[in-house]
């Protein structure tokens, strides 16, 4: 149901866009307008979300250690599962962001009749995350070549590694494939597991949907419903040079614009949703802080006094008792 | 209070999710699942909000006229203090990686318990009150309101989390669900929510210096047993010494380890150790108390009670404080201590007088936890061991979960462990180590009229313990937590009853042949050695 909802949101978004782009007046504001908005939306709201995360200060250094902390000389310290510098943080932490190195510690625990419980392998989720991610940027980096009007060698060399398989013209890109496939993969699971079914809501299957819907417009704009590729690159150069030429609104396809809102759409939903994770990968205090908080003091900008119990409230209670028992007292 | 069901019928675990939508779906107290509510008494000592009698099991908890704004305000104000908080509300993908991690989960079955819903539980407050798409949106965004019942279920959940951190090793933003319970607790505890198993132990320490509310001639008297008992098993009369001024070292240990075996027998320990190495300590009746229930129930409540080990090593004029076997106390302390009452500038670095290893590694915070200590005597060759005084027993080993996810160490007791028995066998590798279960009756949750959630919580880490004990034996189970000594007895007892339990430090005074000890005929418990029994049987 949630993801039927979920569903049905996406394709009504995708109508909007394909009815409006089909009333030409209506091209400005769909290639134009709605891209500039989500585009501004999007920064804005990302930094906004950074600012109020960074505004609440880190009181304590709390990282999840797993690993051997560093001690005695002689014992072998984990620097990199424990690290004790901020080298071995960063090492953490790019471990973390390029290689999702917790979620490749999954493990699917089956209790069975309850005699013996075990920990099978189950890496599928880090390999279609990984998968999808790694797509999602490596497609992001090739649009670059909309935009930059000599294509950077790093970025041709891209396009000619996801293109190696030399099949059909145009070359097919290899994440084009990948990415429907894991985004496909992380559905299936969301509603063929029935724990993570249960946990899942609206929101969740929406990104699902709007990215399937972004990547499956993109596919039929590449290698089906062919559109004006110049008259594109035109527009998207206008755009980020604030000199938009709508002459060429007219020369593109129906498609395009609807890949484009749908992106916008995304640009949108990025800041005020789960998707922030992005950024806030980078500000988890339980793995970016080093395990050093014995040999380096940490600091709490809202420590404050409190009141506690005095030792000499202490020995008031029980001087008595504290002399009968031969313990040394501070006052007779 | 129910009676307990048997092994087999408790091992019968549904994990099918209810038809009706989490949201949708009440929150029904099971006897044997929660504690009894927090005594007037034992918040009034501590000045706490709403200090009332009151049962889980009414449906009226005497909540103040107030208590919504109080909850809100409660949480805006940890949003602005912890960006723990804030991020852990705003960047979870429900991907369910942590689900079947929660040892909770896994021996209930019920999702509640998988960590990412019981994050929800907050998590869909904070979104209706403090997000745009929580309050445009509603539900289709996880939101919803904040009512008596929503109040309930976090408090029956928030007392069903123990804190280990387990889920945090792997989720894929490190989001800690220890860090969120901490703060749903406090939110409680605005409220005067807590239970009386941790209440009554925070007002104990904050008067009487330890969690069992041991006065200081009491705490005299226990050691004095011990004494006898060491005498008996050695022959040698030890004389410790407390709240003496000018000593070189503070020890420091949880009370648990003063009151009831097998602890007991782990205090033992540490006693015969400090007397064969001639150390220049003292114990203290004033900070007798290395956990840290308070950590249970707010920060501010653990700082409280945390400082008496701080002004009690200045008032004695102590060069630096060792720690004794706890798992809770050692993650207040390597992530709370020196930030909360520090810096410890009155301290020295920590210098093992025997053998002149510098602790650079508490160069800060000034304390060292026994398990490093004796590792470093034991590589430097400063002690006498005969580990087959240990061989009537096959060991494995409990990595205590913050000791393991809150500090790391891993290596040290294993090493000490190794030097001191000759028949160790680890259990299965995704249950030690970072991956280690929980005993199930951490943070304060050892009560016993809550015996179904104890061995349900405890039911993966039994389960891990039967299996080496099937494959090699295993009849004791050892580790470095006074918690676990006390909760890992009653699981064991349940589940796997042919293994014991027992300190580190237990089995290294087995080991160590004192200097002008009599014949070892017993262990620590009194159990003949099984050299002694290979004698006895020749003649």
């Amino acid at each position: 149901m949630k993801a039927l909802v979920s569903l049905i949101a996406v394709l009504l978004l995708a109508l909007i866009a394909y009815a409006g782009a089909s009333v030409p007046g209506m091209r400005f504001m769909f290639g134009v307008v709605i891209p500039y908005a989500a585009f501004l939306f999007f920064v804005i709201g990302m930094v906004v979300r950074v600012l109020i995360w960074a505004s609440s200060p880190v009181p304590f250094r709390i990282p999840t250690t797993t690993g051997q902390q560093r001690s005695l000389p002689w014992i072998k310290h984990s620097t990199i599962e424990s690290p004790s510098t901020g080298l071995g943080v960063i090492g953490r932490m790019a471990l973390e962001v390029l290689f999702f190195r917790s979620l490749f510690r999954n493990l699917k625990t089956q209790v069975g009749d309850g005699k013996q419980v075990t920990y099978g392998e189950a890496k599928w989720l880090w390999a279609a995350g990984l998968a999808f991610h790694w797509s999602f940027l490596i497609i992001l980096v090739r649009h670059m070549r909309f935009f930059i009007e000599q294509v950077p060698a790093a970025i041709q060399l891209i396009e000619g590694l996801d293109s190696f398989l030399q099949v059909g013209a145009p070359l097919f890109y290899m994440t084009d494939a990948v990415i429907l496939a894991s985004v496909t993969y992380l559905f299936i699971r969301r509603i063929g597991i029935p724990q993570v079914k249960y946990i899942s809501l609206v929101a969740d299957y929406f990104p699902l949907f709007l990215i399937l819907g972004i990547a499956f417009t993109g596919v039929l704009l590449r290698y089906f419903t062919k559109t004006d590729i110049v008259s594109v690159k035109t527009l998207a150069m206008g755009l980020i040079s604030f000199s938009p030429d709508p002459k060429m609104l007219g020369n593109i396809g129906v498609m395009f614009f609807v890949h484009l809102f749908l992106l916008s759409v995304l640009f949108v939903y990025f800041p005020l949703s789960k998707l922030v994770h992005m950024a806030g990968v980078f500000m988890s205090p339980t793995r970016n802080l080093a395990n050093n908080s014995r040999m380096k003091r940490h600091v709490n900008p809202w420590n404050y006094p409190v009141h506690v119990h005095t030792y000499e409230e202490y020995e008031n209670d029980f001087r008595e008792k504290m002399k009968g028992a031969g313990l040394p007292v501070e006052k007779e | 209070m129910a009676k307990l069901p048997k092994p087999e019928e408790l091992s019968k675990i549904d994990v099918t999710p209810p038809k009706t939508d989490w949201m949708d779906t009440p929150t029904v107290f099971k006897d044997g699942m929660y504690c009894h509510g927090s005594k007037t008494k034992s918040l009034e000592i501590v000045g706490f909000p709403n200090p009332r009698e009151w049962r889980p099991a009414d449906a009226d908890w005497k909540l103040p006229e107030n208590w919504k704004q109080i909850i809100l305000e409660g949480i805006a104000d940890r949003l602005k203090k912890y960006r723990s908080f804030r991020l852990f509300m705003d960047i979870c993908v429900r991907c369910g990686a942590c689900a079947d991690k929660c040892h909770f989960f896994i021996g209930t079955g019920d999702p509640k318990n998988m960590p990412v819903l019981r994050a929800e539980l907050i998590r869909s407050v904070y979104r209706k009150e403090f997000t745009m798409a929580g309050k445009i949106f509603g539900r289709m965004a996880g939101a919803r309101e904040l009512t008596v019942d929503v109040l309930k279920e976090w408090w029956y959940y928030f007392y069903q989390c123990t804190e280990c951190r387990r889920c945090s090793v792997f989720c894929p933003y490190g989001i800690d669900q220890a860090e969120i319970t901490m703060i749903g607790r406090e939110l409680l505890n605005l409220l005067g929510l807590n239970i009386e198993w941790i209440a009554g132990p925070v007002s104990n320490c904050y008067m009487k210096g330890n969690h069992l509310g041991l006065e200081p001639h009491t705490i005299v008297g226990n050691l004095e047993y011990m004494l006898d008992d060491i005498e008996t098993v050695t022959g040698k009369r030890i004389k410790p010494t407390f709240n003496r001024k000018g000593a070189e070292i503070l020890f420091v240990t949880p009370s648990g380890d003063l009151f009831a075996d097998p602890g007991t027998y782990t205090a033992m320990g540490y006693l015969m150790l400090f007397e064969e190495l001639g150390l220049d300590y003292t114990w203290s009746t004033y900070a007798s108390e290395g956990g840290n229930f308070g950590f249970f129930t707010s920060n501010e409540m653990a700082k409280r009670l945390n400082s008496k080990i701080y002004a009690e090593a200045k008032r004695l004029g102590v060069k630096w404080i060792l720690g004794g076997e706890c798992g809770h106390m050692w993650r207040v302390l390597t992530q709370y201590m020196d930030t909360w009452n520090g810096p410890a500038d009155f301290l020295e670095v920590p210098k093992s007088p025997i053998t002149g290893t510098v602790f650079e590694n508490a160069k800060s915070m000034k304390m060292v936890h026994v398990a490093e200590f004796t590792a470093d005597l034991i590589k430097n060759n400063k002690l006498k061991l005969d580990p087959k005084r240990n061989d009537h027993l096959k060991v494995t080993w409990h990595d205590s979960c913050n000791v393991a996810r809150g500090m790391g160490m891993l290596e040290e007791p294993r090493y000490v462990l190794k030097s001191v028995v000759n028949n160790f066998y680890e259990m299965p590798e995704d249950t030690i180590r970072e991956k280690t279960f929980c005993c199930g009756s951490g943070t304060g949750l050892n009560a016993s009229e809550d015996m179904d959630l104890r061995m349900k919580g405890g039911f993966p880490r039994a389960n891990a313990v039967k299996f080496v004990a099937e494959h090699h034996g295993v009849n004791m189970l050892a580790n470095v937590c006074a918690i676990d000594r006390a909760t890992l007895k009653a699981l064991m007892e349940y589940w796997v009853p042919s293994v014991g339990v027992c300190g580190l430090h237990e089995l290294v005074a087995n080991a160590m042949i004192m200097k002008g000890e009599k014949e070892r005929t017993t262990d620590l418990r009194g159990e003949p050695l099984p050299s002694a029994q290979a004698k006895e049987e020749k003649a």
